[in-house]
C-alpha cells in the first residue's frame, strides 16, 4: 500500500472528519497523485496560496492539493525553494481536472505549473485562442458569454459537422469577481456570508463547509440540534434544486407541463422554507456556532407536511415522465458520459454518481447528524441524461425520507454555540456534500480574527471538463439539454 | 396522458394577481417618460448577469411559475437584446462582464428601461467592488429602477419591472 506512507506521516487537520495533512517537495508532490489515483482516489482541489489578483505573492507560496481517497481526506501542501522563478510540477496527466484548477491558480498568485498549456483563464485580458479542429466542412459556433436564457455566462465554441458536435470547448471566467481576495477583507467570523454567495445555489454547503473548517479550528463542536437543523437546510437546498432542475429538463425536452409542475412544487417548498426560517432561499442561516435561529416543534411540523406533500407529487410526476414517450426519447442515450470516462476524469456529485461513480461525503466520511441518520447512496450506471434524471428523482426522494426523520427527531437543547476567534494560522478544511456535489471550503487564520487565506471549491470544476465529453457525437440541439442535466456552477469555479 | 390532464385540472389556476408599482424603487426618471405608451401591454425583457453568484437568477427564473404567471402579465424574456424593452441585470459588474453588459445595453433599440436586481445590482453588495469588479450596474450603464434584496423576492422582482414601465 504505497497510499500508506502518506498517510502514516500526514497530521490531523482540523474542520471535516477525518481530513489529514502533509508538506512535501516537488518529487513527492507528483507521487501523492500518482499514488491517489492508483488507489482510486479523486482530487477535490487545487490551489494556491496567494490571492492576490493580477499581484505577485510576496510571502509564504505554496500549492495545495486535496484528495479523497478510501481512508478520508488528504491535503498536501507543496512549497517552493527560495530561488524564482518557480515552476512545480503539474499534475493534469493524473488528474486531469487539475488543468484549469492550475491555470487559475497562475492567474491568481503566479504560482506556475509545468502544463505547457499556459493560456490564462479567469484572467480575460488577452483574447483567448481556441483549439481548432480542420476538416471538410467542419466550421465553428460561437456562444456566449451572455446566454438566451435566464442563466450565467460563458462561452461555448463547438465545432460542428452538419448538426453533429465533432468538439466542444469551454471558455469561462466571465463571473470572476475575486472572491478570494475579497474573503481576506472580512473578519473570519464574518466570512460565512460570502461563503454562501460564491454559488448562491449551494448557499447552504458552502457556508456549512465554511462553518465546519472555522469551528474545527477554535476547537468547538456545534450542539448536536444545530448539526441536525443544518442538515434539514442542507437537504430543503438539494430538494429545492433537484425540483427545479426536473422542470426544466422535462420543458428541454419539450415537455412544458413539467416545467410548470415542478416550478409550482419548488416554490411550495420555497415558501414552507420562508415559513419555518424566514428565507425563501437559507443565505445567512448556517453560521459559526450552529444556525442563526431555531425552528419551533409547530414550524418543523409544517415544514414536513410541505416536504412530504411535494415528495408525494414528485412520484406522481415521475410516472408522467416514465410514460411519456416524447420526454423519454430524449433523454435516453443523450449525452452519455461512460463510467470508465467519468472515473478517468475524476467526476464528482450527481453527475459522477449517474456514470457509476459511487461516492457522496455524507456517506464515505459523514459528519454529525448523517452518522446517526444514515443516508442511502443513489447510484446510476448509464451516465446519459436519464441517467441524471433518475438521479434526481432518486436524491428528492432520498431527501424527502431524510427531512422527514430529521424534522420528526430533532434533539433539544441550543441551536448554536459561541465560537472564539482562532489562532494566528490557524488551518482548518470544511467539506459537505452539496446538491451538486462536494464542496471544499480550505481556510487559514490571520492574526486578530481576520483570515489570511479561503479557497472555496466548487465541484463544478472538476464536471465542467467531462461536459465537453458528453457533448461529443450529439446533436447541437440537443446540447442546452445535456448541459441542463449537468447544471454546473459558473460563480463557484470563477471565483 | 390521462395522468397528466388530471394533474392539470386537480392543480387549477393558481396565479397570484400582480403587486402594485413601487415608486421608491425609481432611482432615474427618464426623460422619454413613454415607454408604456409605446409599448402598449407587452414587454420583454432580456436578462444579464453581469457577475452574480447565481442566488438573483433563481428569483427571477420563479417569475416564471404558475403563482407568478409572468407571461399572463404579457411579460416575457426574449433571447436577444434586439428583440428587448428592459434590462434585468443581476450582480455586480464584474471586469470581464463589462464589455458584454455595455454591448448588450447597446444593441437595446430605445426606448429601453434598466432594472439593477439584487444588492449586488443596487449597491455592490456582498461581492463588492474590487480590482475584478466595478460594484453596482450604475457604475456602468444608466439604471431606472433599483430591486433591492439578497435575493429579492419573485414578487418584489416583479414590481420592480412594472415600476421600470410606469415612467
Ligand atoms: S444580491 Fe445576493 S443573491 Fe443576488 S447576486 Fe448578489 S449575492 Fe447573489
Amino acid at each position: 500500500m504505497p497510499l500508506r506512507r502518506w498517510w502514516d506521516r500526514a497530521q490531523p487537520v482540523t474542520g471535516a472528519p477525518h481530513v489529514r495533512g502533509l508538506g512535501v517537495g516537488a518529487e513527492e508532490w507528483l507521487q501523492v497523485a500518482r499514488d491517489v489515483a492508483a488507489a482510486g482516489g479523486v482530487l477535490h482541489a487545487l490551489w494556491a496560496s496567494c490571492a492576490a489578483t493580477g499581484e505577485r505573492c510576496a510571502h509564504e507560496r505554496a500549492v495545495y492539493g486535496a484528495y479523497q481517497t478510501d481512508g478520508g481526506v488528504l491535503v498536501v501542501e507543496l512549497t517552493p525553494p527560495d530561488e524564482a522563478p518557480w515552476i512545480y510540477p503539474g499534475i493534469e496527466d493524473i488528474f486531469p481536472a487539475a488543468a484549469r484548477m492550475q491555470r487559475s491558480a497562475h492567474d491568481l498568485s503566479g504560482a506556475r505549473s509545468s502544463d505547457p498549456d499556459v493560456r490564462p483563464w479567469l484572467n480575460h485580458d488577452r483574447p483567448y485562442e481556441f483549439v481548432r479542429v480542420d476538416g471538410e466542412g467542419v466550421h465553428e459556433i460561437a456562444v456566449g458569454p451572455v446566454h438566451a436564457g435566464t442563466i450565467e455566462p460563458g462561452h461555448f465554441r463547438f465545432s460542428v459537422v452538419g448538426e453533429k458536435v465533432l468538439k466542444l470547448e469551454e471558455r469561462l471566467g466571465y463571473t470572476h469577481k475575486g472572491l478570494e481576495q475579497r474573503f481576506t477583507a472580512l473578519p473570519i467570523l464574518q466570512g460565512h456570508r460570502l461563503a454562501a454567495r460564491v454559488s448562491g445555489d449551494s448557499a447552504v454547503a458552502y457556508s456549512w463547509a465554511y462553518c465546519q473548517a472555522l469551528e474545527g479550528m477554535s476547537g468547538r463542536t456545534i450542539p448536536p440540534r444545530a448539526a441536525w437543523l443544518r442538515a434539514v437546510c442542507l437537504e430543503l437546498e438539494r430538494l429545492a434544486n433537484h425540483l427545479g432542475d426536473l422542470g426544466a429538463l422535462g420543458n428541454d425536452a419539450g415537455f412544458a407541463f413539467g416545467l410548470t409542475q415542478f416550478s409550482r412544487l419548488k416554490e411550495d417548498l420555497l415558501r414552507a422554507t420562508a415559513a419555518a426560517f424566514g428565507r425563501r432561499y437559507l443565505f445567512d442561516i448556517v453560521v459559526p456556532g450552529g444556525l442563526a435561529s431555531d425552528l419551533s416543534a409547530e414550524a418543523a411540523r409544517a415544514l414536513a407536511d410541505v416536504v412530504r406533500a411535494v415528495c408525494a407529487e414528485t412520484v406522481e410526476l415521475r410516472d408522467i415522465y416514465d410514460e411519456h414517450e416524447g420526454v423519454r426519447d430524449r433523454f435516453t442515450g443523450t449525452g452519455r458520459l461512460e463510467p470508465e470516462r467519468a472515473a478517468r476524469l475524476g467526476v464528482v456529485g450527481l453527475v459522477g454518481r449517474a456514470s457509476g461513480q459511487a461516492r457522496d461525503v455524507r456517506v464515505d466520511l459523514p459528519d454529525a447528524p448523517y452518522t446517526e441518520v444514515p443516508v442511502t447512496m443513489v447510484v446510476q450506471h448509464g451516465g446519459d441524461v436519464a441517467s441524471r434524471v433518475a438521479m434526481r428523482f432518486g436524491e428528492a426522494h432520498e431527501s424527502g425520507r431524510l427531512l422527514t426523520s430529521l424534522l420528526s427527531g430533532l434533539p433539544h437543547g441550543a441551536h448554536a454555540a459561541e465560537v472564539g476567534v482562532p489562532a494566528d494560522g490557524a488551518f482548518g478544511v470544511g467539506l459537505i456534500e452539496g446538491w451538486r456535489g462536494p464542496v471544499l471550503v480550505a481556510l487559514q487564520a490571520g492574526p486578530s480574527g481576520s483570515i489570511r487565506r479561503c479557497h472555496p471549491h466548487d465541484p463544478s470544476w472538476q464536471n465542467w471538463p467531462a461536459l465537453e465529453h458528453a457533448i461529443m457525437g450529439n446533436i447541437v440541439p440537443d446540447f442546452p439539454l445535456i448541459n441542463k442535466s449537468f447544471n454546473l456552477s459558473y460563480s463557484g469555479v470563477d471565483l | 396522458m390521462l395522468k397528466t390532464l388530471r394533474k392539470i385540472a386537480s392543480v387549477g389556476l393558481i396565479s397570484e394577481p400582480a403587486p402594485a408599482p413601487d415608486e421608491l424603487l425609481r432611482v432615474r426618471r427618464a426623460a422619454d417618460a413613454t415607454i408604456a405608451a409605446v409599448l402598449g401591454r407587452a414587454l420583454c425583457i432580456r436578462h444579464v448577469d453581469a457577475g452574480s453568484c447565481n442566488g438573483c437568477e433563481l428569483e427571477i427564473q420563479a417569475l416564471g411559475n404558475p403563482y407568478y404567471n409572468l407571461e399572463g402579465h404579457n411579460i416575457r424574456f426574449v433571447a436577444s437584446p434586439r428583440h428587448a424593452d428592459l434590462l434585468l441585470v443581476t450582480g455586480p459588474v464584474v471586469r470581464n462582464m463589462e464589455t458584454a453588459l455595455r454591448r448588450t445595453y447597446a444593441a437595446t433599440p430605445d426606448p429601453k428601461r434598466v432594472v439593477a436586481v439584487g444588492d449586488c445590482g443596487c449597491a455592490g453588495g456582498i461581492l463588492g467592488e474590487c480590482p475584478a469588479s466595478l460594484g453596482r450596474v450604475a457604475n456602468v450603464i444608466p439604471v431606472d429602477v433599483e430591486v433591492p434584496g439578497c435575493p429579492p423576492s419573485p414578487a418584489r422582482i416583479l414590481q420592480g419591472i412594472l415600476t421600470a414601465i410606469q415612467g
